[in-house]
């Protein structure tokens, strides 16, 4: 599903990603940890092209993100291709990101009806349905003021589900909750990915990286310095630096 | 309703499990005397105003009255609220038409809408509407057609121009279009500031989530960053609407005739009584600029939503309903 290769990127003169090569399969749930600053945000971001990359390849569903190749030759995408990619790619921000003139129901049915041209009347039953299926069928009329970190997270969730994507891509989810909201946000994830959904976590969680994750890659200084099975290399890590991070924050 | 029984239940109960209250301060309240001097003397000057605003000849009430409401002042009315809506909205589209300009990657893009920002707004209003009432001289007529058509057709070795609508200069600036343009040209520098302080002012955040769910830059702007940038536009937005107004007096340089100063002006010359018409306009500026005040607060509160604690008229409604339901 998502395939990367040699991928690199600086801002200016730092180097904040440097040669990435990583492979996510269709259903797969793949957790990224690491140290703040080690890169592990921005290659997230890459993936849907937020962030430019300056070196490498990187695919989503066998298509290069960003960029079209013709023999030798990379030409960029327009921004309207760009965002037909982006379509197929659901994103979850740290600091949840909703839409806070909009209701809740109305953050989910924005896009669908915007971007793909649903009828309004469809994309609000199925908006229902999402905020139902992420427990919160009484809050649709709520504005995200009016609702708790992880309630927001959720409807954070569901507005990315609503665009019925490929793949879901989450940027350290829980981060900005307050430790008691943290296991609802957990578990609609969960949820999602015993469902078959193909993710990227980025997160803090280990619990959540042990149990739910397929695959974990502990990412430091730009590189992935160790991947595997979560529970191989949470209680068996190989590298000196992966033993170095987990014995700080186990 | 089952309420009686219940209304005397839990009063009764509530007292008796509750403690005694402590017993009550009772202290002597600190003395202002500075706070009663200074009403004091604001009181004695507000009889003297008052005062002088009915003992004295010159104000002439009764002649103030009846020609304030005159047809022609009236019409006058309209002309000032016209030409302020009209300045208004055209300054506002071409204010964000610069303000995302300012906003652009490209270099000579934003440089051309800093540098119309930058002349713009060093130009008094009154000398720019002197100069736009006369740019009938510049050029006898204004023909809409291709750029240095009579240079290209010279170098394709053809005579003639390629024009297609030729406008008399005096005719078109003259009075109220000379006018409107004028203040346009001047709001629009204002309105390109305040809408990109709106548009900077929303977390980039919103861009980035809008982006990712595949939204387009202009949908973006127009259903997600515009509408919250809203919040931060209208109070300002809202204060060059009553600038506008009172600016409007400015068109004597033009002049627009029709234009209520002008008017008011006009029977005061005619009738020597200055004071008397001068306050018709005062009254009639302060009554239209409250009248736009009453607008400002429907707007604002149109766009906070989302913001603050207020609730919405559907969550009220179902607030109210649950109230109900529970006292039964």
């Amino acid at each position: 599903m998502v395939k990367a290769e040699g991928v690199r990127k600086s801002f200016g003169h730092v180097e904040v990603l440097r040669g990435i090569d990583l492979e996510v399969a269709p259903r797969e749930v793949m957790c990224v940890i690491g140290p703040s600053g080690s890169g592990k945000s921005t290659f997230l971001r890459c993936i849907n092209h937020l962030e430019k990359i300056n070196a490498g390849r990187l695919w989503v569903d066998g298509q290069l993100v960003g960029y079209r190749q013709k023999g030798d030759v990379l030409h960029e995408l327009r921004d309207r291709e760009v965002s037909a990619q982006r379509r197929d790619i659901g994103m979850v921000f740290q600091r949840f990101n909703l839409f806070p003139h909009m209701t809740a129901l109305e953050n989910v049915i924005e896009a669908p009806t915007r971007v793909k041209g649903l009828k309004r009347q469809d994309a609000r039953a199925r908006g229902s349905e999402l905020l139902e299926r992420v427990g919160l069928g009484d809050r649709v009329h709520n504005y995200p003021n009016q609702l708790s970190g992880g309630q927001q997270q959720r409807v954070a969730i569901a507005r990315a589900l609503a665009m019925e994507p490929k793949l879901m891509l989450f940027d350290e989810p829980t981060s900005a909750l307050d430790p008691e909201l943290v296991g609802e946000v957990l578990d609609v994830m969960r949820a999602l990915a015993a469902d078959g959904m193909t993710m990227v976590v980025v997160t803090h969680e280990m619990g959540f990286a042990r149990e739910v994750g397929d695959t974990l890659v502990f990412m430091d200084d730009g590189v992935v310095v160790e991947a595997g099975a979560p529970k191989a290399v949470l209680t068996d890590p190989q590298h000196p630096r992966t033993q170095a991070f987990l014995s700080k924050v186990l | 309703m089952a309420r009686e029984p219940m209304a005397g239940k839990p009063m009764a109960t509530g007292t008796t499990q509750r403690p005694a209250p402590p017993q009550q301060i009772r202290a002597v309240p600190v003395r202002h005397p500075g706070r009663w001097v200074a009403a004091a003397v604001i009181a004695v000057l507000v009889a003297m105003f008052v005062h002088m605003l009915v003992t004295n000849p010159v104000f002439q009430w009764g002649f103030m009255v009846d020609n304030m409401f005159t047809p022609a002042v009236l019409r006058g009315a309209r002309t000032t609220l016209i030409m302020t809506v009209l300045a208004m909205v055209l300054g506002v589209v071409l204010g964000i038409v610069v303000a995302v300009m300012r906003l652009s990657p490209n270099p000579v893009v934003s440089g051309a809408a800093w540098t119309y920002v930058w002349f713009f707004r060093a130009i008094p209003r009154i000398v720019l509407l002197f100069f736009c009432a006369n740019l009938g001289a510049l050029y006898g007529t204004y023909d809409l057609g291709v750029p240095f058509d009579q240079q290209l057709m010279g170098l394709l070795g053809l005579d003639g121009d390629l024009r297609f609508l030729g406008l008399n200069g005096n005719q078109i600036f003259a009075g109220f279009t000379a006018g409107l343009l004028g203040l346009v040209l001047s709001e629009a520098a204002y309105m390109a500031e305040i809408v990109r302080a709106g548009i900077q002012s929303v977390d980039p955040g919103q861009t980035e989530a809008a982006a990712a769910l595949g939204m387009s830059r202009s949908t973006t702007m127009r259903r997600i960053v515009l509408p919250q940038a809203m919040r931060v536009i209208i109070p300002p937005t809202g204060n060059e609407t009553i600038a506008m107004l009172k600016d409007t007096s400015l068109l004597i340089a033009v002049p627009v005739t029709s234009e209520l100063n002008f008017q008011l002006r006009a029977i005061g010359s005619r009738t020597f009584q200055i004071i008397p018409l001068a306050v018709a306009s005062i009254l009639w500026y302060v009554a239209l600029s409250s009248l736009l005040m009453v607008g400002q607060h429907f707007l604002e509160k149109r766009f906070s939503r989302g913001f603050g604690s207020q609730e919405t008229r559907v969550q009220r409604a179902a607030r109210e309903a649950d109230a109900v339901g529970s006292t039964h």
